[in-house]
């Protein structure tokens, strides 16, 4: 294996295992549409970085987070100053910023010396297109998230789990929203390169619901959403290599969803198995039941 | 130390959701607050813990003014305000009432187990504490958050409609909990919807819709006069009161 493919794999396997991670915090927040809100509101912060400051992968990813936020900040605007429900707020501004999105990304590609840009990595995911040093510095940003929810993760559990609680013992929950807020924006973005704007969200929310189906620890199941995500990266980024140049976004969300998949059917049997050996409820009570 | 509510407003929408209430809340006392839905009970509770934003009015704790409560008020939620098939088990959530004097990124340790695990003891559900939450029977679940509330040994106790639709058992469980945490010379408040029951829980009420109807020993405050201005026509079935 050449030593180009074992950096990237590395690296996404600490990606993938990271946005498991937050996944789980993402699902127990009710984040999971948010997050996708964000991801696909970050494209027209790469185009427009593109344009003003060229093709650093630095600078696209610090476009993308500011035009992220900006969405997520459309979302909370329109949730708290008009009528509308959180899910009308979503649709709208999930639209408008792929849709400007979109039409910057063509425009690059047809007009300007941009046909070469390659900034459609950024839609579907092109692992294979990261430098040995970005891989660096996506990893150690990767670490440095998993490490802050190392140390805080009760307070992230608690603020889950009963956020006016939370308060009335005097955490700081706003300070602690808007940060696992920051770093589920942060992971999306670091994301956007190896999975893609359209399907990074996959690749947290994936991971996280199989692993929830699998146990009632938050620990472990924090834990397990961390190694399917990896899984998941290793999957995306062998098959891309080996199959030609398969975008890796979509592999991955493939790999994600299999697990996903494996793991609900092998609930599903041992429920059935479990049913099948209890003897209380014979055939012939289950029948006199329906009779009732 | 009392608990003084001062000319405390909330308004929901434009509309007051409780008027000017001021009320002192003794130590050592058990004190419930009575009156219709959508009276503004547990508005009362959360403008306390300031969870509501306060239109205007204050609230005193010990002499100091209790703007951001940071653990000294022990808050038992109505039960449906979380969703019960979150992965925890039941120590889990008892150890959340110790995290008020963790420091933030400290896990619980030893000590705090045993003592969470105590605190089950004392409402009865010990043996259960390895099952997830969402298993329990919901006078359980109640019990749980009591639990909880006990682990944060607060000055001050608010509770919540405890005692709405739990099993006879976790009724007396909580009863003599709140009577051991009156006796230990705290205060407790306490939001209740069953006018049959005052007599029996309670030392002091206050009746509450909106407005402060009446305030103070039970058998001073649970006249038909009083009744009949906090419920309205709404009050027809009335207990022989005098």
């Amino acid at each position: 294996m050449d030593i180009n493919l074992l950096s990237v794999l590395t690296g996404l396997i600490v990606l993938g295992a990271t946005s498991g991670v937050l996944g789980v915090f993402a699902l127990l927040r009710r984040k999971a549409l948010l997050s996708d809100t964000l991801a696909h509101a970050a494209l027209p912060g790469v185009c427009i970085a593109y344009l003003v400051g060229g093709k650093q992968l630095g600078w696209l990813l610090t476009g993308a987070f500011i035009s992220g936020l900006l969405g997520i900040g459309a979302v909370s605007v329109i949730t708290h100053r008009t009528r509308l429900k959180e899910d009308a707020a979503l649709a709208l501004t999930l639209s408008v910023f792929f849709g400007f999105g979109i039409v910057l990304l063509t425009g690059i590609q047809r007009w300007g010396d941009g046909y070469q840009s390659g900034l459609d990595r950024f839609l579907f995911g092109q692992a294979a297109a990261l430098l040995p040093h970005e891989v660096v510095y996506l990893t150690l940003a990767c670490l440095f998230i998993l490490a802050i929810v190392a140390v805080l993760f009760k307070e992230f559990a608690l603020l889950c789990f009963d956020r006016d609680y939370a308060r009335v013992i005097g955490l700081p929950v706003r300070l602690l929203d808007a940060l696992l807020m920051g770093l589920i924006a942060l992971i999306v973005v670091l994301g956007l390169q190896g999975a893609g704007a359209l399907l990074m969200v996959a690749l947290m929310i994936t991971p996280a619901a199989a692993a929830r189906l699998c146990t009632h620890r938050l620990s472990l199941i924090v834990g397990l959403a961390a190694l399917f995500g990896g899984l998941s990266a290793v999957g995306g980024v062998l098959m891309s290599a080996f199959y030609g140049r398969l975008p890796t976004g979509p592999v991955m969300v493939l790999t994600a969803s299999a697990l996903f998949l494996g793991v609900f059917l092998f609930r599903h049997l041992m429920q059935g198995e479990r049913q099948r050996q209890r003897p209380s409820l014979s055939p012939l009570e289950r029948g006199q039941g329906e009779g009732k | 130390m009392p608990l003084e509510v001062r000319n405390l407003t909330v308004v929901y929408d434009g509309k007051p959701a409780i008027h000017n209430i001021t009320l002192t809340v003794q130590a050592g006392i058990l004190t419930g607050i009575v009156g219709p839905n959508g009276a503004g009970k547990s508005t009362l509770l959360k403008a306390i813990l300031g969870l509501v934003p306060r239109a205007s009015g204050e609230v005193w704790l010990d002499g100091r003014p209790l703007n951001k409560p940071r653990g000294e008020v022990a808050y038992v939620p109505q039960r449906g305000s979380v969703e019960w098939d979150f992965p925890a088990n039941v120590l889990d959530v008892v150890l959340m009432g110790t995290y008020a004097r963790l420091p933030l990124g400290r896990r619980p340790g030893r000590a705090e187990r045993e003592w969470a695990m105590e605190c089950l003891r004392q409402v009865g559900l010990d043996t259960l504490w390895r099952r997830q939450i969402g298993e329990l029977s919901g006078g359980q679940q109640q019990r749980v958050f009591l639990a909880r509330a006990l682990a944060q040994d607060a000055p001050v106790y608010l509770l919540d409609e405890p005692l709405a639709g739990v099993d006879a058992a976790t009724e007396g469980v909580i009863i003599e909990q709140l009577r051991r945490l009156r006796d230990s010379g705290r205060i407790v408040l306490m939001v209740h919807h069953d006018l049959q029951t005052v007599r029996d829980c309670f030392d002091e009420v206050v009746l509450l819709n909106e407005h402060l109807i009446a305030a103070g020993r039970v058998d001073a405050v649970m006249t038909r006069e009083n009744l009949q201005r906090t419920y309205g026509g709404k009050l027809v079935f009335l207990q022989d009161m005098d």
